[in-house]
C-alpha cells in the first residue's frame, strides 16, 4: 500500500450511544434492570470501525463522517468521533423513529445515507452491547444494494479495489470486492485512539454536527417507529443465577489457599 | 409478502462449510422438528451449494421431510449476495411460516441481509423457541444474560430467528429416514457475485473448540494488571489441567488473543470448573460463564459482582492468592496421583 486514492475516500461511520456494560446490574430485590446512573458511551465495536476508518483516512485521506441515529443526547458520541478525527456528525432524530426495532433502524440510517451523498465505504461495528444482533450492517448492505463484507479485521484499499479480512469461527477468510461497500468491524481487531482536546473543542464550538429528521431523508413513515417494526418484545424474564454455595475465605494467603484447595479436594474438583 | 397462500412450515438454512454440514445446522434441524411437530406442519431445509447433494440425504436423517437443493458454481462456497439472492427466492416460492437459521457469523450476516427484502422480523441468537397461539416466541438473553427477551413477529411472515450454536441438542441421525430432495432452479449469474473469497487461513490450533471444550478454565482480568501476569495464570492452569482465557478488557488491551476471550463478545463457556481471576464480574463476561459447573473467585474486592456467581472464592491480593495456590497444588499432587 502506497499511493493514496486520488481524491480520498469518502466514508461514513455508524455509532450508537449505549449504556456502559459493566455498569448494568440488576435489581436483587425487584429483579428489573438497574439504569438509573449507568453512563453511556460509544458503542464499543463501533470505535474500532471508526479506528479503521481514521487509518484508511490517515493513509489515503478523504472524509469522515460519523452518523447517529437516536435521541438528541446521541451527540456526545458524535463528540467523542470528532474527537477522535471525524470530520463531521449527523444526529438522525426523529420521534416517529422512537420504538424501531432493526428493520426499520437499517432502513432509516441507509436513506440517511442516502440523503448525505455517495460514500465509498459505510462501516459499523459488528454488534452493539445492547442490543447485540449485527443486523444493522447487512441490512443497510442489503437497503443500499451494496457488498457487505462482515466481522472485518483488516482492510486494504487499492485503486478501487478492496482486500479485507474477515475474522470466522475457524480461522481468517480474506475476501475481495470493489468499492462501494459496507464493512462491518469486529470487536478488538485494532487500539481506537482518544479523542483530542483539540477535537472535542472543534465539535462543541464549530458547529459541525448537525441534525436530519425523518422528513429530511424521505423517510417512509409507515416503515419506521414501533409500526414499522415487525418484531414486538412481548416480554422480559429475569433469569435467576443458579444459586451458589458462595464458600468466600479472606484473611492469610496461605489458610484461605489451603481451606479453598480442601473443599475443592472434598467436592472431587482438584 | 402476498397474501396468495398461507405461509406454513419451518425452513431451516443448512449450513456446510467445506465438508460438513455445521453443527448449528444439525442442532437447527433437531429444534425446528420439535416446532414443525408442534404446529403440524413440515420440517424442511435449505440446502445451497455446488455437489452436495450428500449433505441433503444427511440432512434429511437429521429429522427434515424435504430438502430444496440449490446447486451452482456460484454458490460453492458461501458469499452474501447470491446466498441472500437464492434465500428471498425460496421463501418467497414455499411460503414458510418460521424460517431459522444457525447464529454463525455467516449465518447472522445472512440473516441480517435477507430479510430486509422480505420485509419481515429477524430475532438474533435465539436460546429457546415456544409457540404461542400458532405464534412463534424467540427467546434471547438481553442485558449480557441477565434477562431473556420473548421476541414475537406477529404481522408479518415468515418469522426469522438465527439461534445460537451449542445450546440445543443434535437431533440423532435415523439412517433409515426418507424425505424428499427437491432440485431448485435458481438463475445465478456473474452479476450476482459482488466479493470473492481468496484465501482462508485456519486457526493454527483450533483454539476455539479447546476453550469450548475445556473443562476447567483458569481466566484472567483487568485486575491482573499486566500481560505478564498470565505467565503465573497459566502455571496455576497447568497446576489444575486447565487452559486460560480472559475478559474482554484484557483482550482489549492485547494482554491475551480475542480467541481466548469469554463474554457476550467472545466465547461462550460451560467448564466443570471456571477460575476467576481479577475479573469484577460485568454481566457481559457473566454471559460467557455463568452457566460453568463450578465458579471460584479471586478478588481483592469483596463487593465484586462475581462473588455472587461464585460457589468459591478468596478475598485478596490475587498477586499472592495465586502464587500460594500453585505451590500447595504441586505439594499435594504428588499424592493425589501417585505414579
Amino acid at each position: 500500500m502506497s499511493m493514496p486514492e486520488p481524491s480520498g475516500l469518502r466514508m461514513v461511520v455508524c455509532i450508537k450511544q449505549v449504556p456502559k456494560a459493566e455498569q448494568l446490574k440488576i435489581d436483587p430485590v425487584k429483579k428489573t434492570l438497574v439504569r438509573e446512573g449507568v453512563e453511556s458511551e460509544i458503542n464499543p465495536s463501533d470505535l474500532h470501525a471508526l479506528e479503521m476508518a481514521l487509518q484508511l483516512k490517515d493513509k489515503h485521506g478523504g472524509s469522515l463522517l460519523a452518523l447517529s441515529m437516536g435521541p438528541p443526547r446521541f451527540i456526545q458520541a458524535l463528540e467523542t468521533a470528532i474527537g477522535m478525527g471525524a470530520d463531521e456528525g449527523i444526529l438522525l432524530s426523529d420521534r416517529a423513529l422512537g420504538g424501531s426495532d432493526t428493520l426499520p433502524t437499517s432502513y432509516a440510517l441507509s436513506k440517511a445515507v442516502e440523503h448525505l451523498g455517495h460514500f465509498d465505504i459505510v462501516f459499523c461495528g459488528e454488534e452493539t452491547t445492547d442490543s447485540s444482533t449485527g443486523h444493522v450492517g447487512p441490512g443497510m448492505a442489503a437497503n443500499l444494494d451494496l457488498p457487505q463484507l462482515t466481522y472485518v479485521v483488516e482492510v486494504e484499499i487499492r485503486d478501487g479495489h478492496v482486500r479485507a479480512k474477515r475474522a470466522v469461527e475457524d480461522g481468517f477468510e480474506v475476501w475481495e470486492t470493489t468499492l462501494p461497500l459496507v464493512i462491518t468491524v469486529n470487536h478488538g481487531c485494532n487500539h481506537p485512539r482518544e479523542p483530542t482536546l483539540l477535537g472535542k473543542i472543534k465539535a462543541r464550538t464549530i458547529g459541525v454536527i448537525d441534525d436530519l429528521n425523518a422528513d429530511d431523508v424521505g423517510l417512509d413513515k409507515d416503515k419506521i417507529g414501533l409500526s414499522g417494526s415487525p418484531t414486538v418484545v412481548d416480554k422480559i424474564e429475569t433469569v435467576e443465577l443458579p444459586d451458589r454455595s458462595g464458600r468466600i475465605y479472606s484473611g492469610e494467603a496461605r489458610e484461605a489457599v489451603r481451606k479453598l484447595l480442601d473443599d475443592l479436594e472434598a467436592e472431587g474438583i482438584i | 409478502m402476498s397474501r396468495a397462500k398461507k405461509p406454513k412450515g419451518v425452513m431451516v438454512f443448512i449450513e456446510f462449510r467445506r465438508d460438513h454440514i455445521r453443527r448449528g445446522s444439525i442442532q437447527l434441524i433437531g429444534e425446528g422438528r420439535r416446532i414443525a411437530d408442534i404446529l403440524g406442519v413440515k420440517l424442511s431445509g435449505a440446502l445451497l451449494g455446488h455437489g452436495v447433494r450428500k449433505y441433503a440425504k444427511e440432512a434429511i436423517q437429521y429429522g427434515l421431510d424435504k430438502v430444496h437443493l440449490v446447486e451452482h458454481p456460484i454458490l460453492a462456497s458461501y458469499a452474501a449476495n447470491p446466498y441472500s439472492k437464492v434465500m428471498v427466492e425460496l421463501v418467497e416460492k414455499y411460503k414458510p411460516e418460521i424460517m431459522l437459521l444457525a447464529a454463525t457469523k455467516n449465518g447472522r450476516e445472512l440473516g441480517g441481509r435477507f430479510y430486509v427484502h422480505l420485509q419481515t422480523g429477524l430475532a438474533a441468537d435465539c436460546t429457546a423457541f415456544r409457540i404461542k397461539r400458532k405464534n412463534l416466541v424467540m427467546i434471547r438473553p438481553a442485558f449480557g444474560g441477565k434477562s431473556l427477551a420473548h421476541i414475537m413477529c406477529k404481522k408479518t411472515r415468515p418469522q426469522m430467528a438465527t439461534a445460537r450454536p451449542n445450546v440445543f441438542p443434535e437431533p440423532e441421525r435415523d439412517p433409515k429416514r426418507k424425505g424428499r430432495i427437491i432440485k431448485e432452479n435458481i438463475k445465478l449469474g456473474p452479476e450476482d457475485v459482488d466479493a470473492k473469497m481468496v484465501q482462508f487461513i485456519a486457526h493454527m490450533e483450533d483454539e476455539a473448540t479447546r476453550l469450548a471444550d475445556a473443562d476447567m478454565i483458569v481466566a484472567g482480568g483487568h485486575g491482573i494488571r499486566k500481560a505478564d501476569t498470565f505467565g503465573t495464570l497459566q502455571e496455576l492452569a497447568d497446576a489444575l489441567g486447565g487452559t486460560v482465557a480472559g475478559s474482554r478488557k484484557v483482550v482489549d488491551l492485547r494482554w491475551l488473543s480475542k480467541d481466548r476471550q469469554v463474554g457476550q463478545t467472545g466465547k461462550t463457556v460451560r467448564p466443570n470448573v471456571y477460575v476467576a481471576i481479577g475479573i469484577s464480574g460485568a454481566v457481559q463476561h457473566l454471559a460467557g460463564m455463568q452457566e460453568s459447573e463450578k465458579i471460584i473467585a479471586i478478588n481483592n474486592d469483596p463487593e465484586a459482582e462475581i462473588f455472587k456467581i461464585a460457589d468459591f472464592g478468596i478475598i485478596g491480593d490475587l498477586f499472592e492468592i495465586v502464587p500460594e495456590m500453585i505451590r500447595q497444588m504441586k505439594e499435594r499432587r504428588p499424592a493425589k496421583e501417585p505414579t
